[in-house]
């Protein structure tokens, strides 16, 4: 186990490469969708219903069936990504329109009346005011993006999925619990940044609970 | 795009057989559909309990939270270090998997009836027992239909990693492919379990609005 702590440590850190950009990456796309899924209302059972469809996708064959699609190889970081942020997406769309649509109707319209304008108004009245719905909406992504992560071990993908591939084919239970309770931990111990960071970002959300 | 000819071109070829595409459509379904049942046998009436007496609700959080950072990869091959090769492992992971997802449909269902119908039908008289079963039970079948639905797409999903511990499924192609380096039966594997995932989702969609139109009518 102490034998192990560094490759422990190496395989966190490439998993870390892989879902910290997925997550941030659906994060920051979810937004204007989200948006856009507000402003037209045409827009969004279509948005959602696409979003609902795409996460129904078995993340194992997505890996395989992305790379003939995006022109890389099946065991590239891009693929993962790429494939770790579709699912964020799929789940963060549906809470960015819910966070902008929790803005209600008075403010945006007195926020108006104040002066401000289309593109303030979005970063300095709505975006803030969505943000506990956005961060609760984060913790699903993230929590579930590093736990899929593990999957693609299973193409050969660097990460502390192949603790899994590699102790179930030696045999070594250990091995395969570690995995677990590796990638648990990571994953709680992101959860509780986001909600430190949450916390300092906006600390007038703990006032009104 | 040539893949995806090949791909089909694989899937035409080997449709019939013990190892066939039909015969592993089956196998997968079949995994489904027991994995699933055998959740639900365990999760609804515990999801009921738990939605009419109101207590325990913890433990509807904290299942479904633990479900999502668990890594089903490292949960299905546990089991199979645990119960060895063959099927007992990967229905025995699937079958955990799907009970977080059924057990927070059958207590939101109940938990999501305004309190005053309840209250409304215990006063006309009615037993718990007959508000359990003929208020809230329909009540919370949309709902329930949810959690099933999430449950069945996550076990088709999953049920593809049972090949990887030694049994049958829709995955079997997948590994084959991937030990072969035959890309194209990889392919194959992975466009047939999207296409299984779409139309449980498809039948569960047409489920759901059945169940809402009978609740608007009665």
């Amino acid at each position: 186990m102490l034998a192990n702590l560094s490759l422990i440590a190496s395989r966190t850190v490439s998993h870390l490469l892989l879902a910290i950009p997925a997550i941030l990456l659906s994060f920051l796309l979810a937004l204007p969708l989200g948006w856009f899924a507000n402003r037209y209302r045409w827009s969004r059972a279509t948005l959602l219903t696409a979003a609902g469809l795409l996460y129904a996708i078995p993340s194992l064959p997505l890996f395989v069936v992305l790379p003939t699609i995006l022109g890389v190889g099946v065991r590239d970081r891009i693929n993962v990504i790429v494939a770790l942020t579709l699912y964020g997406l799929a789940l963060m769309v549906r809470s960015a329109a819910d966070a902008l649509a929790s803005v209600g109707t008075p403010v945006r319209l007195s926020s108006t009346a104040m002066g401000y304008g289309g593109g303030s108004r979005f970063f300095q009245v709505e975006l803030p005011l969505a943000g506990p719905v956005l961060l609760a909406g984060l913790r699903v992504v993230s929590v579930s993006t590093i736990s899929l992560v593990t999957v693609s071990s299973l193409l050969g993908v660097d990460n502390l999925g192949l603790l899994f591939v590699d102790g179930f084919q030696r045999g070594i239970m250990a091995e395969v619990v570690t995995g677990i309770v590796a990638t648990v931990v990571l994953a709680l111990a992101v959860d509780g940044l986001l909600v430190l960071a949450g916390r300092l970002m906006m600390p007038w959300a703990r006032v009104r609970r | 795009m040539n893949y995806f000819v090949e791909a089909f071109a694989w899937i035409s070829d080997n449709l019939y057989g013990s190892n066939g595409v039909l015969a592993r459509t089956w196998e997968h379904l079949w995994y489904t559909v027991v994995s699933v049942v055998l959740a639900s046998v365990v999760a609804i009436p515990l999801g009921y309990l738990v939605g009419h007496t109101r207590r325990g609700r913890g433990l509807v959080v904290a299942s479904s939270g633990a479900a999502r950072a668990l890594p089903t990869l490292g949960v299905v091959t546990l089991f199979g270090l645990i119960f060895g090769i063959g099927l007992l492992a990967p229905l025995v992971a699937l079958v955990l998997l799907a009970i977080p997802s059924v057990l927070a449909g059958a207590y939101a269902g109940i938990e999501a009836i305004d309190p005053r119908t309840v209250d409304a039908a215990r006063a006309m008289g009615m037993s718990e027992w007959q508000i359990l079963a003929r208020v809230e039970v329909p009540l919370g079948l949309p709902l329930l239909l949810g959690g099933l639905r999430s449950a069945s797409l996550q076990v088709v999903a999953t049920a593809t990693l049972a090949a990887y511990v030694g049994a049958g499924g829709l995955g079997r192609f997948l590994f084959l492919g991937l030990k072969t380096q035959d890309y194209p039966q990889m392919l194959a594997s992975a466009l047939l379990v999207m296409a299984l995932a779409v139309i449980v989702e498809g039948a569960f969609e047409i489920a759901e609005r059945v169940a809402a139109r009978r609740l608007h009518t009665t």
